[in-house]
């Protein structure tokens, strides 16, 4: 689609310059970002073309939108309102087909023609696919399945593919093939990395290195294989294997092509530009065949050398913007310097410059330790660092990309350059940058931007972060900004304070959230958005956590706003992929009876529910319930809601225990039946769900459950807390020993108590129980060391009075259409129907 | 164009969405806190999750399946799946909700970025 925004209409006559940008990345639009900068809105009336229909953004951070780290919409350095507001015209979407130098005018591919004064080519690479045989279905169709990684649009075409696919070969194992095999493994696929090279990322590593990195790539569960060519793509209709150099083949759905990428030269060579690798420069950035032609970005080629990453593009385009805006007419550039990292968690690679000494002279460090993925070296030339590499340790790299861009003095015992051996402290490190140094590469920030920001008034990391990109890239500089951040600020600079918010849509913290509720006496959700978000502005994405917090605070006097409410609060049921629910009654303890067995039986029969199923909790689940037969079905049942849908108290498992284990040693059914009682249908920050087993041999598995209590010889009973065996696994901390189940059943509320009011949102205690600390945790709540225990057992006991089960809706719908089905003609059930007894 | 009168607004409780069938397309209308009346497609096209069990605010609705968010004045996607049908929807003066068939899709490109470009989108009255 091609969408044309026009800047508004000057009242006189434009008398500026028309200055024209092809290419709409990273190049193209800092060279705008900088030229504005320099005052050149007056100078010239900027028009951008785009091939790309998007805004700008950043395009080194689809390594992290295809791992599922960003979404899209995060990555974006200008949206496209960003240019009217500006007042640059941006033709979105509109790819230049031809430049005509002599007449100065710009062709569109929508027809559009634009002359221009001062044309800027910044129209970058694109993947390179090598002449595979069975790669392309026609001139231009990728056969399905083959992607390459370079935009937005890839990107997202490879996350729809990757989630029902099982297999994918990623071809060449660089930056980019290392980047692309993690990311996809994120979506369950088995990962293959094929190197024609011997050793992975041979541009960046020696040999050494690449070997250390296999294996640690390997750890990841990605298999590599180097020394491989790939000669074929399998598959006629859609990718089904590839074939290697020796004959043999791999079975795979999918295939990304990272062997490389080439510069878009075409409409340069077209235009009359002299182009070799790419288009040749000068010291300006100018076309050596035309001086109102500038160049920017991969598709410049300057002495010689293209680059590859986007550090250099940052100093040309400030190069090119001084010198285009006459503000420094003798501006030039000499080249950058390169440093590289790999955008992979769990494999921290950097390296810079050279990879090898060259001269005899040069001095080398190596250290290697294979076995723990580390290996680190240096070159050193006439006194200054030549090239470095970091595998496994990085913890030297801002040092390191300092000295290697600054030239900084080195260290005489070269080995303090790879470790920390009574070696400048980060701060000293920090005031010893000069202040025209580069910290973030990425988006080329200097020591002096982050300390005028500091000075500017900005006092925290984040927000220094946010108003000047500084570490918004790669993020490797982010401990270096963070140390000149406390450096200029002299000291500590504070939290960015909204990572610590309760809910995204309100800016305060639990315990400042929770004094403003009460302190105004907000009892609705909508009281809390008009109260205290800002401009009053509700947010769907806070509605349920700040509902479940109130009726925490509130209790009976909560105002309840179904609104408010996620769908399965609303219809006391979880919701299914097809817009079904399930249905789990209460099932105390997993204990049940042989009436409620035959209930759920007749209820399953009536209302034809595909799968009736034990769960792991340890009760009956009706699953598949259309959303209308709820009221009835829980009428039919005429037993209470298991909450097994709410963020809120679930279960608790037991085991038979001393009344009929041989082994039992405490009655554990009993006490499960008791806590289940009593504490009901809570809500909380997120599930909790409990567990109570007879001896030791906890067979309801007590360790690993939010509370855990185990019966012990001598008719006590150990308390466990923070335990988990879901997505994470953690054997919970023994909280206390004590003589009486009902001590249990007191220290078991009041730890939910104190978990409902100090938790985050979502954070289950595997997490708040370390976050908080064991130690603390035994102090407050077992020996009341801050006076509160009295307090947290009576807001227990409110909660627990203000219980109301839930299915008694059934008879009286809270909301009109509270059950009406919201897919009105899809056939359900789709989940798959129980076959008929 | 065709014009369809769903019943009383009201029928729709505040700050949530029940789905329709209008003139064979399902339909999801969102009745906001304030009163301002929005109409999308009912079935989210990341998995086909129920977009009126969805949760609202002034700008989005969630999806109940997957949260993926989606903007409410004209369909874009705030998670980069694919847009929404967007429907003309009012109250007449007599309260009750009118939906004009067919629905519009922004070119699914730009996410909500690009979406905010088209001003093509009349603020439903409410
Ligand atoms: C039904 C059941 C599986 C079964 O058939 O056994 C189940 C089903 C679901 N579990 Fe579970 N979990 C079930 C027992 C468990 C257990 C075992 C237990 O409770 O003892 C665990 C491990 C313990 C734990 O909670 O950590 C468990 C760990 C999870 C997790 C991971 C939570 C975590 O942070 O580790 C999720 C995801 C989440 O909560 O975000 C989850 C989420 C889900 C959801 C609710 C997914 C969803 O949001 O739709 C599933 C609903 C399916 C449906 O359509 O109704 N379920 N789930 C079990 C119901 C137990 C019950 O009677 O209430
Ligand atoms: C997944 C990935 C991860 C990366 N990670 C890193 C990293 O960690 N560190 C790093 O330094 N670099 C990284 N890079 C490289 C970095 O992104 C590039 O060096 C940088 O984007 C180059 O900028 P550019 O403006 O020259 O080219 P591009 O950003 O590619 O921009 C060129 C733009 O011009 C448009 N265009 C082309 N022809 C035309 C035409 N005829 N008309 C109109 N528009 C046109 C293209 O559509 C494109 O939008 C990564 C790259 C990728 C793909
Ligand atoms: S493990 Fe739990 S969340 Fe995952 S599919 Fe099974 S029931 Fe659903
Ligand atoms: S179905 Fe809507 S987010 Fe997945």
């Amino acid at each position: 689609m091609t969408m044309t925004l026009t800047a508004p209409e000057p009242t006189r006559p434009d008398t500026r310059s028309r200055l024209v940008v092809i290419g709409n990345g990273m190049a193209g639009a800092r060279a705008v970002e900088e030229v504005l900068a320099r005052g050149g809105g007056d100078l010239f009336a900027v028009e951008v073309f785009g091939e790309e229909p998007y805004g700008n953004y950043n395009r080194i951070l689809l390594s992290e939108v295809l791992a599922g780290n960003a979404a899209t919409e995060e990555i974006y350095l200008n949206p496209v309102e960003w240019y009217a507001e500006h007042g640059v015209t941006f033709h979105c979407g509109v790819r230049v087909v031809r430049v005509d130098r002599f007449a100065k005018l710009v062709y569109g591919n929508d027809g559009s023609i634009v002359r221009y004064d001062k044309l800027v080519i910044a129209t970058g690479s694109r993947s390179f696919f090598p002449p595979l045989e069975g790669m392309w279905q026609d001139l231009k169709t990728l056969t399905p399945g083959v992607f390459g990684f370079r935009g937005l649009d890839d990107t997202a075409e490879m996350m729809r593919h990757a989630p029902d696919h099982d297999v994918a070969v990623v071809i060449g194992g660089g930056l980019l093939g290392l980047e692309a095999a993690r990311g996809l493994q994120n979506y369950g696929m088995t990962t293959h990395v094929v190197h024609a090279a011997p050793t992975l990322m041979n541009q960046q590593l020696d040999a050494q290195a690449g070997r250390i990195l296999q294996r640690s790539v390997e750890k990841l569960g990605i298999t590599v294989h180097c020394n491989v060519r790939t000669t074929a793509v399998l598959g006629e209709e859609k990718v089904t294997g590839v074939r290697f150099g020796d004959g043999s083949a791999l079975d795979c759905d999918m295939v990304v092509m990272t062997a490389g990428i080439r510069p878009n030269v075409e409409l340069a060579r077209r235009a009359g530009l002299t182009v070799e690798r790419a288009i040749v420069v000068d010291d300006q950035l100018r076309s050596v065949d035309d001086d109102d032609v500038y160049v920017v970005g991969e598709c410049a080629q300057h002495r010689g050398q293209v680059y590859g990453l986007v550090a250099p593009l940052w100093e040309q385009a400030g190069v090119l913007a001084d010198h285009l805006t006459g503000v420094n007419p003798r501006a030039s550039y000499h080249g950058s310097r390169v440093a590289t990292k790999l955008k992979v968690a769990g494999v921290d690679v950097a390296a810079m410059g050279l990879k090898e000494p060259e001269h005899e002279d040069d001095e080398f460090v190596q250290f290697s330790e294979p076995r723990r993925g580390v290996y680190k070296t240096v070159i050193v030339r006439g006194g200054k660092l030549v090239g470095a590499t970091l595998l496994g340790d990085v913890s030297k790299v801002a040092f390191l990309t300092q000295a290697f861009d600054r030239g900084l003095p080195l260290p005489e015992e070269r080995i303090k350059l790879l470790f920390d051996i009574g070696g400048p402290s980060p701060e000293v490190g920090a005031a010893e940058l000069a202040d025209d140094a580069q910290v973030c590469n990425c988006n080329g920030v200097t020591k002096g931007q982050l300390v005028a920001c500091v000075r500017g008034g900005e006092h925290t990391v984040s927000g220094v972060m946010n108003a000047t990109r500084a570490g918004k890239g790669c993020g490797s500089c982010k401990s270096l900004v963070k140390d000149v951040c406390e450096w200029a600020a002299g000291g500590a600079v504070e939290q960015d304070p909204s990572e610590r918010w309760y809910v995204p849509g309100v800016p305060l913290e639990k315990a400042e959230l929770m004094a403003a509720i009460r302190e105004r006496e907000l009892k609705s959700v909508s009281a809390v958005f008009a109260a205290l978000a800002p401009e009053g502005k509700e947010d769907a994405g806070s509605k349920m956590a700040l509902a479940s917090l109130l009726r925490t605070m509130w209790n009976d006097e909560y105002v309840d706003e179904r609104d408010a409410r996620f769908v399965n609060d609303r219809v006391h049921a979880n919701i299914q992929r097809d817009g079904t629910f399930s249905v789990v009654p209460q099932m105390k303890g997993g204990v049940t009876t042989p009436e409620q067995l035959r209930t759920i039986a007749d209820v399953a029969d009536k209302y034809a529910v595909p799968l009736v199923k034990v769960t792991g909790g340890q009760r009956i689940d009706l699953l598949g319930v259309r959303k209308e037969d709820l009221p009835k079905v829980w009428a039919d049942l005429g037993m209470p809601s298991g909450y097994a849908y709410g963020k809120s108290f679930r279960t608790v498992k037991t085991c038979v225990g001393s009344d009929f284990c041989r082994f039992g040693v405490g009655d554990s059914t009993a006490l499960g039946i008791a806590i289940e009682d009593r504490y009901k249908g809570l809500d909380s920050p997120a599930k909790m769900k409990l567990a109570v087993a007879g001896c030791p041999r906890n067979c309801s598995e007590a360790l690993v459950k939010d509370v855990g209590a185990v019966a012990v010889e001598g008719g006590r009973w150990e308390v466990y807390v923070g335990g988990a065996a879901g997505a994470h696994v953690r054997k919970g901390d023994l909280l206390a020993t004590v003589d009486t189940p009902e001590e249990v059943v007191t220290l078991t509320g009041r730890f939910m108590q104190y978990y409902r009011e100090n938790a985050d949102w979502l954070e289950r205690t595997y997490s708040f129980v370390p976050r908080v600390g064991i130690e603390h945790l035994r102090a407050v709540i077992v020996d009341d060391s801050e006076g509160i225990a009295a307090d947290l057992d009576r807001r227990m006991q409110e909660s627990v009075d203000a219980y109301k089960d839930p299915w008694l809706e059934a008879g009286q719908p809270a909301t009109p259409g509270q059950f009406r089905t919201s897919l009105p003609l899809v056939e359900l059930p789709q989940v798959p129907v129980r076959p008929a007894p | 164009m065709s014009t369809h009168v769903l019943g009383p607004a009201e029928a729709i409780p505040e700050g949530e969405g029940r789905a329709f069938v209008v003139g064979g397309e399902q339909v999801a209308v969102f009745r906001l806190r304030g009163g301002a009346l929005r109409a999308v497609q009912a079935q989210c096209p990341h998995r086909g999750g129920p977009l009126a069990d969805g949760l609202v605010d002034a700008e989005v609705v969630v999806c109940p399946l997957h949260g993926y968010a989606y903007e409410l004045a004209d369909g874009c996607a705030r998670s980069g799946a694919g847009a929404l049908l967007v429907y003309d929807v009012e109250a007449d003066p007599a309260g009750q909700l009118v939906v004009r068939l067919p629905g519009r899709r922004v070119e699914e490109v730009g996410g909500a970025a690009q979406a905010r470009l088209e001003d093509a989108f009349a603020e439903p009255v409410a």
